[in-house]
């Protein structure tokens, strides 16, 4: 049976033209950026045309509000203790939704530990930030608000537009995480009014390696590593040229893909979730219609997700889960107890992320893998022959 | 080197797992874990001469929930169940050939079921002793009212 990936959101596959584009800086321009000399300077503009190139994805004034960093997660870390360090004067609270990555909580935590006030701003059932909490959980104190674009495990789209203007009401910047975003849903910074965003090579079909923070003209930030003073000193550290001209790349081609497959993916998704609610207890986390294109989440009753993905992988299929008993930490994932599951439910669930290499005619066949995991699991269960009886 | 991922046994047991379903009116049942910490076994035995001849389960959980529910179901048919009491966790996941380190506590419940329902049948059994020892009793008092009669 041919592989049928559907974790996109975990990891892509490079494009092969950005493979192609790329790969030259890993074979034979291996140039330092910073050198002076004629391989120096051609990494140099390899390195200012990736930025050029993700700055138009994202619509920001120009090009010299990007930074690079070595990943996604670095840009969050960056944005969030950056602008909470930098700003003491202004205060010491700090906020972010209860659905936000780890790479946005856990520095968030550690800066709560020295010292700093930490809001959680709660969401509703579909994973949409309370907005009314939002106004009220920020103060003239409140340095940096960070929301996501759009949520990775359950799809939903936030209302950014909305929060940015809460948000500078009150003074503070907005941090928006786009990762799983970008490339996907028309991100204008200026139109949606962000101060800081978060990009991922990856997730554009980049390879891995780099991520990028969108820094608005003005906004005061602190560096977390110092060294150099490569990326205007906001990020001292040799540039991965390779990852760097590959997530470029990645983003014109995403820029230029972005409403055909978009419309492709709707269309997919829409079929795979209206497909899968057919199947006895099984239901859609995050939002009905404002979510990714290419996300379709669902938990089912009485199974375990770990399990589900395993089954599925039986098929030759690949999926994601919240179960507890996948993570590291054997918690349930905080992003499906915020929108109101409770432990048991949340045990459930099954992320399915398409992409580029998924195929309409693909549909039947993922379908039936779903149908038979959640009978064949069911079967195991002694929780659902309770219903029965 | 930590184990990465589950190991082939683990995964035959996960795919094909052996003695699934229920016993009605079993000699013993056992139950351990619950779903919210999203690992639930049931197990139950049928026992003859104080031998287990034969042992369903049924299981809510994780790969590693699902295996080692179906090893313990190998590994104690057929014994006596003084010896079945003794499996350990350690026993099944080493007949497994081991399970990630993060899996040996949370998952590896199914001694723990196993354990349960020989005790739940050595207390039924016990039970049925007393029992029957009343009924002698009342058996005698009977033979003798009918003896009377």
């Amino acid at each position: 049976m041919e592989n049928i990936y559907l974790d996109h959101i975990s990891s892509r596959p490079i494009d092969p033209g950005v493979l192609e584009f790329a790969k030259r800086f890993l074979e034979h321009d291996y140039g330092n950026p910073s050198s002076l000399h004629s391989l120096g300077l051609e990494a140099k503009r390899a390195l200012e045309e990736a930025r050029a190139k993700v700055a138009e994805l994202i619509n920001a004034e120009n090009e010299h509000g990007i930074i690079f960093t070595g990943s996604a997660t670095e840009a969050n870390n960056l944005a969030i203790k950056g602008a909470a360090l930098r700003n003491i004067g202004k205060g010491k609270d700090v906020a972010a939704s209860a659905i936000e990555h780890m790479s946005v909580l856990n520095p968030m935590k550690e800066l709560q530990k020295n010292g700093f006030t930490f809001n959680l701003i709660p969401v509703d059932s579909n994973g949409i930030v309370d907005l009314e909490k939002l106004d009220e959980v920020i103060t003239k104190n409140t340095t940096v608000v960070s929301i996501m674009y759009a949520n990775n495990e359950i799809g939903t789209v936030e209302p950014v537009e909305e929060i940015s203007k809460i948000v500078h009401e009150k003074g503070s910047y907005l941090h928006v995480d786009a990762t799983a975003a970008a490339g996907f849903i028309q991100i204008d910074v200026q139109a949606d009014g962000i101060d800081l965003l978060t990009l991922s090579s990856n997730d554009l079909y980049g390879p891995q390696g780099a991520g990028a923070l969108y820094i608005k003209h003005g906004t005061k930030l602190q560096p977390l590593l110092l060294g150099g003073g490569q990326e205007r000193g906001f990020r001292s550290g040799t540039e991965n040229i390779f990852a760097i001209a590959g997530m470029g790349e990645a983003a014109r081609i995403a820029r230029l893909k972005m409403a055909k497959e978009g419309n492709r993916l709707k269309k997919m998704r829409d079929r795979i979730i209206q497909e899968i609610l057919i199947i006895e207890g099984s239901h859609l986390t995050g939002h009905p219609t404002q979510r990714l294109p290419y996300h379709a989440s669902f938990r089912f009753d009485h199974i375990e997700g770990e399990s589900i993905l395993l089954n599925m992988d039986m098929y030759n299929m690949q999926v994601s889960t919240g179960s507890a008993c996948s993570s590291k930490t054997l918690e349930p994932s905080q992003v499906l107890l915020a929108i109101g599951l409770t432990h048991e439910q949340a045990h459930g669930s099954m992320v399915l992320t398409i992409g580029r290499s998924n195929k309409m005619e693909e549909i039947f066949a993922i379908i039936k893998a779903v149908k038979e995991t959640v009978e064949r699991l069911r079967r195991l269960s002694p929780l659902s022959k309770k219903e029965v009886m | 080197m930590e184990q990465i991922g589950y190991s082939k046994k683990v995964m035959e047991h996960f795919m094909s797992p052996k003695n699934v379903g229920t016993i009605k009116n079993p000699d013993g049942y056992g139950k351990v874990g619950n779903p919210v910490c999203g690992d639930l076994m049931e197990m139950y035995i049928m026992v003859k001469d104080d031998v287990i001849t034969d042992m369903k389960f049924q299981t809510f959980g994780c790969g590693s929930a699902i295996a080692t529910s179906s090893m313990v179901t190998e590994l104690a048919k057929g014994m006596h169940v003084d010896e079945a009491m003794k499996i350990t966790r350690n026993n099944v996941a080493d007949e497994l050939d081991g399970l990630p380190p993060k899996k040996m506590h949370c998952s590896n419940l199914a001694a723990d079921a196993l354990h349960e329902a020989i005790k739940d049948y050595k207390g039924k059994k016990w039970l049925k002793k007393e029992t029957t020892k009343g009924k002698g009793r009342n058996a005698d008092r009977g033979a003798g009212n009918k003896g009377m009669n």
